[in-house]
């Protein structure tokens, strides 16, 4: 009696104020879109950083026999002072940092040159004596390049330290604005939708202030009387939460796994489920925000 | 009498009640000492703003006392909790001069409301508000809406609303106000009959005729002040 009782009487104010419950109902979803795009893109920083990181290294190039930086005055580097580099990098001072190095000849150099661009008609002529040698260290933790960087440049011999997560900073860059953006839109929306739905609930409350005071009256407690207008704020906020999850699916399944998934074939991207993993957390916030709305609007409308 | 004993008796005790709603403003109730005993009918008369309403709130906990204290039903009203307030109401029925119904909802609805939402089972509902209908004389009219009814049959919708539950108390702040002399007389025959099911019946009214033809106890207020408490009295002792 109770449960189809209260729920009745949440349909009838959901059915009284249709418009303020749909704009709820349509706030809280653009709000929680926002909320799940900025975690999305962060899982996909996350993604990226966890496949790329391994791959990258930092490369120690040793001077050629035709270089202007100033290391390099003395000419090609000597084996000596090749030796001298390498010893650093695998010095105890280092090892924390450094995984691996392996030492990339000319003649390597010069393979891979030609893989890369050996069928430009430029790059045939170019011989193995023009490039140069250069150490990949490979680092326990890609963060620690400056470390790195620091100890070995300026050397003599050493023509110029490469982090190649450099190349990835932009990107990485430009992600974490887009997270940034999202997530400023998600708040302000946010706020939008606690003082949309504590209005809501305000307007549904005075348009059955006469039914609340009789409820009183015959001695209905605070529960009973308020849940109706918690339910009618959850309902909406509910709603609103499950089009945020359909429709970041849609983005994600149209956008991410249909269009930028096949156009970019090494990069692991994020799926629908992801998607998924994030919807409890959008509900949760969903039903937070009615939550919060609720206690602000009806301690002080509905009060005893 | 000894206290542990009184409040077996006293349904309703007023030990030096003073209301005061503005600081500075008279008192709205004036240090009232009262008693009234289980199964008492008790007429509160006096002229608008002597008090009466403001009876009806404390004892509904609907106020609190600026001074003194309120017992109702042996329990003192300053000390129990808020959130057990509305268990205290569940004791108590209410009536009132403008009815106070739900227009949207049937008789049989408005009367159910009562039930529903203090959480009683539905066959309780089922059984308990036909049942009360034709107590006060509104078999047949279930399904009527209150736009449908006469003034009188409102006013009996209103009391099978307050007495659905059974309480041991019966608040009527000025039930009569609104129906002309021949149904009010109905209205008071119906009042009777619950009071003597042992319901304690506390009526503010004005309406003279009534309290002359009832001859039950009458404490006048006057600015806040009982001047008179007389069983078996009248409306104005001077006349």
């Amino acid at each position: 009696m109770r449960v189809r009782f209260v729920l009745a009487n949440c349909f009838q104010g959901l059915r009284r104020n249709l418009a303020m419950a749909v704009s709820v109902m349509l706030v809280t979803f653009v709000s929680l879109t926002f909320v799940g795009a900025a975690v999305l893109v962060q899982m996909q920083i996350a993604n990226m950083k966890d496949d790329w990181y391994d791959a990258v290294e930092v490369s120690v190039f040793l001077c050629p026999d035709s270089s202007s930086a100033p290391t390099c005055a003395s000419g090609e580097v000597t084996d000596e002072q090749a030796a001298e580099v390498l010893e650093v990098l695998e010095s105890d001072s280092l090892s924390a940092y450094v995984d691996e190095v392996y030492t990339e000849t000319k003649e390597e150099a010069h393979e891979a040159f030609q893989e890369q661009f050996g069928d430009q008609d430029w790059a045939s002529r170019v011989t193995a004596e023009q490039m140069q040698m250069s150490y990949r260290v490979s680092l326990h933790d890609p963060e620690q390049y400056q470390v790195v960087a620091d100890e070995v440049s300026g050397r003599t011999g050493v023509e110029s330290v490469v982090d190649q997560r450099a190349i990835l900073e932009p990107l990485f860059l430009v992600l974490n604005r887009v997270t940034a953006l999202s997530a400023g839109l998600a708040a302000v929306m946010t706020l939008t939708a606690v003082l949309l739905i504590t209005t809501t609930i305000r307007l549904s409350a005075m348009s059955r202030s006469k039914e609340t005071s009789i409820m009183r009256l015959v001695g209905a407690s605070n529960f009973f009387i308020q849940l109706p207008f918690m339910l009618e704020g959850a309902i909406a906020a509910l709603a609103g939460a499950a089009l945020a999850i359909t429709g970041l699916w849609f983005g994600v399944n149209y956008l991410v796994e249909g269009w930028l998934a096949e156009s970019f074939v090494w990069v692991n991207f994020v799926d629908t489920g992801d998607v998924w993993t994030i919807a409890p957390l959008l509900i949760g916030i969903g039903i937070l925000l009615a939550a919060i709305s609720s206690l602000v609007s009806l301690s002080r409308y509905t009060r005893v | 009498m000894l206290p542990r004993l009184a409040r077996f008796i006293h349904v309703i005790r007023f030990q030096k009640v003073s209301k005061v709603y503005a600081r500075g403003a008279r008192p709205a109730l004036d240090r009232i000492e009262l008693e009234v005993e289980r199964g008492e009918f008790l007429f509160l008369v006096g002229a608008s703003g002597s008090g009466k309403s403001t009876f009806l709130r404390l004892v509904l906990r609907e106020e609190r006392p600026t001074k003194g204290k309120v017992f109702v039903a042996g329990k003192d009203l300053s000390t129990i909790s808020q959130w057990k307030v509305p268990h205290l109401r569940r004791g108590i029925g209410t009536v009132f001069q403008d009815f106070r119904l739900l227009e949207n909802k049937t008789v049989y609805e408005n009367v159910a409301l009562a039930l529903q939402v203090i959480g009683k089972p539905r066959h309780h509902v089922a059984s308990t508000v036909p049942e009360t209908l034709e107590m006060v004389g509104l078999a047949g009219k279930e399904k009527r809406f209150p736009h449908e009814l006469s003034g009188g049959e409102q006013q009996r919708v209103a009391i099978a609303r307050a007495f659905v539950n059974r309480p041991g108390i019966l608040l009527a702040d000025e039930p009569t106000g609104n129906l002309d002399p021949t149904t009010s007389v109905g209205i008071m025959r119906l009042l009777d009959r619950i009071n003597r099911t042992g319901t304690t019946i506390v009526m503010a009214t004005h309406d003279d005729e009534i309290v002359d033809q009832m001859r039950k106890r009458v404490v006048e207020l006057v600015d806040g002040q009982a001047v008179r408490d007389q069983a078996r009295g009248v409306y104005g002792a001077e006349r």
